[in-house]
């Protein structure tokens, strides 16, 4: 009777074994094919592109202004429109999120309210980026008669990329180690000190990589802009903060919306310039979050 | 330290200190803190209640007992790092020179320049030695020339028994130490500060039986200046430095109480309370 119930439990375990070694084959497998499936997607799609576009790759694409004749054109009003916009929302952006989490996590404590704030900067990473289009053309250019301009976009660009940034910059003051604010606590320091020389220094990278990541975010976005601006051609330079502008997403999106052959290639040229730039902010953060680090433990 | 400049930077801690209450109990003259009817919980639940214990200056005072006895919470309630915790509520009193530490009066700041605490892993900056050790002097705004500075680093640091061992690279950053290293150089920012008190949660529970000794020996060779409260797991560490020493074990509802008191030597030979001796025999814990 012993004998039997041993061996049933024997075999029980013998075949337990053998699903969880199939298990360990198929579902790495089914993790790779995934990645597979995405990677191949973006090859795809960054080979199509390059063929198209890079024979028309110029100087000229970066300085002209857009023409009606594809041969002349070029996005220097959406490269700089972009520039100033998506730089000053970085400017707005950052600095705002650094001290939303800050005053999250180190001061606000868990009241209710803290809560529901965090909440609602979690829920307003999902409005899709049109709401915040719409809103600024209501509050920004009409409501404080900003008008269609750069400064309406940076803030538009810069309330949209906010949840994000924030939400980044509360996870990077949750790496700080609670024994390291414990031990300047312990010292008879002040929230603002154990901030400043603790909290700070060692999330800032993450932080700065979070800002990063959501400026180049911004970058791509047309919807928004296509709001605010409105504009899809425009041959002038944005010189001042009430300039009118547009930025390289809807630049490509006029291009691509027209049917010759020659606009096309000039589009799939400006998404070459734009995944470039984008390649370059992402290499920075990554850049920066290594050197930040080297120096945090090397001292 | 003097009387005088104790009771001077007491002034710091304390604003306004004609309005409160200056507690005369029956506790010996040379109790530095008296904590009298503590209870901490932790929202509704408690860790530790009724708990009533004198520390007495310039004495070294161990608190040992099973895991989850409420020792580090106690610990935790006399320099008002609790406060730090989400949830922790604490009630009864604790008089730091006779004035209550959880009156509105009391800024926590202050009172953690005076009483000052090192942990169970070692948490040093991650910064060099020297900043290490100056942070506490740079925070409290306590204003220094350059060689004032370097004294009262290289004070600290030769009072952590540390000083030789880093004389010549104080500027390496303070993860190039061992742990054991590493504590005492905890142990010397603490110092630093010159608190009257210093709070120690079981120091040694991460290092090796060198670096363990090394610190029993600094602890006792600083107790002249200092009153000292450790918290430890190990009864024999407890047996070695201590003066005087606190029993507490946890409740049938596990709340942290206190059981025994009293000189070190008297709790481990003659223990008043059965679950002492059982405690100290190996039986419990």
């Amino acid at each position: 009777m012993d004998d039997q119930v041993l061996k049933g439990g024997e075999v029980l375990r013998q075949r337990a074994a053998k699903r969880r070694k199939v298990n360990d084959v198929l579902v790495p497998l089914a993790a790779s094919i995934g990645v597979f499936v995405a990677i191949a997607f973006l090859v795809s799609l960054l080979l199509y592109v390059v063929s198209m576009g890079a024979g028309r790759l110029s100087p000229s694409l970066l300085f002209e202004y857009p023409s009606a004749n594809p041969r002349e054109a070029g996005m220097r009003s959406a490269i700089l429109g972009s520039v100033f916009t998506v730089g000053l929302a970085g400017l707005i952006c950052i600095p705002l999120s650094i001290a939303t989490a800050i005053y999250l996590t180190e001061y606000a404590g868990n009241k209710w309210w803290s809560q529901v704030l965090s909440y609602n900067i979690a829920n307003l990473a999902g409005v899709p980026s049109v709401v915040f289009g719409v809103v600024g053309l209501g509050f920004l250019v009409y409501g404080l008669g900003l008008g269609r301009s750069v400064i309406a976009g940076a803030f538009t660009l810069a309330i949209l990329t906010l949840p994000y940034v924030t939400v980044v910059c509360v996870e990077a003051i949750k790496t700080v180690p609670e024994d390291q604010r414990f031990g300047a606590y312990a010292l008879g320091a002040t929230t603002y000190e154990v901030v400043r020389y603790i909290v700070l220094p060692r999330a800032l990278p993450m932080m700065l990589t979070g800002g990063i990541l959501g400026i180049s975010r911004a970058l791509g976005e047309a919807a928004p802009i296509l709001v605010i601006s409105g504009l899809l051609f425009i041959r002038e330079d944005p010189t001042s903060l009430l300039s009118e502008f547009t930025v390289m997403p809807l630049q490509l999106y006029n291009w691509i919306s027209r049917p010759q052959l020659a606009f096309q290639q000039l589009a799939a040229a400006g998404i070459i310039v734009l995944l470039a730039i984008l390649l370059a902010l992402n290499s920075l953060a990554i850049y920066l979050r290594q050197r930040f680090y080297r120096r945090l433990e090397e001292g | 330290m003097s009387e005088a400049i104790a009771m001077s930077s007491l002034e710091d801690v304390v604003s306004g200190r004609s309005e409160l209450e200056v507690n005369q109990t029956s506790a010996p003259d040379d109790a530095i803190i008296q904590v009298r009817d503590l209870s901490v919980r932790y929202r509704s639940r408690y860790a530790i209640r009724d708990i009533n214990i004198d520390f007495r200056r310039n004495h070294i005072t161990a608190i040992i007992g099973p895991s989850g006895c409420g020792k580090s919470t106690l610990l935790r309630s006399l320099n008002r790092m609790n406060d730090l915790i989400p949830g922790a509520v604490v009630e009864g009193k604790v008089l730091y020179h006779g004035i209550d530490i959880y009156s509105k009066e009391v800024d926590p700041v202050a009172l953690r320049s005076r009483i000052g605490m090192v942990f169970q892993r070692p948490n040093p900056f991650p910064m060099s030695i020297f900043d290490n050790v100056a942070f506490g002097l740079r925070v409290n705004g306590i204003k220094l020339t350059k060689d004032e500075l370097h004294r009262r680093v290289r004070g600290a640091l030769e009072k952590a028994a540390l000083w030789e061992e880093v004389k010549d690279r104080l500027d390496a950053h303070a993860y190039s130490l061992s742990g054991g290293q590493q504590q005492r150089l905890c142990i010397a920012r603490a110092l630093a500060v010159e608190p009257e008190v210093l709070l120690l949660d079981e120091p040694t529970v991460s290092l090796d039986p060198i670096s363990t000794a090394k610190i029993e020996e600094l602890l006792i060779s600083i107790k002249k200046d200092y009153t000292i409260i450790i918290v430890t797991h190990n009864m024999q560490q407890a047996a070695r430095v201590s003066d005087y020493t606190a029993v507490m074990m946890p409740d049938e509802n596990m709340v942290g109480r206190l059981i025994e008191f009293g000189p070190t030597k008297e709790v481990f030979t003659r223990p008043r309370d059965r679950r002492t001796e059982a405690y100290i025999a190996g039986r419990i814990g």
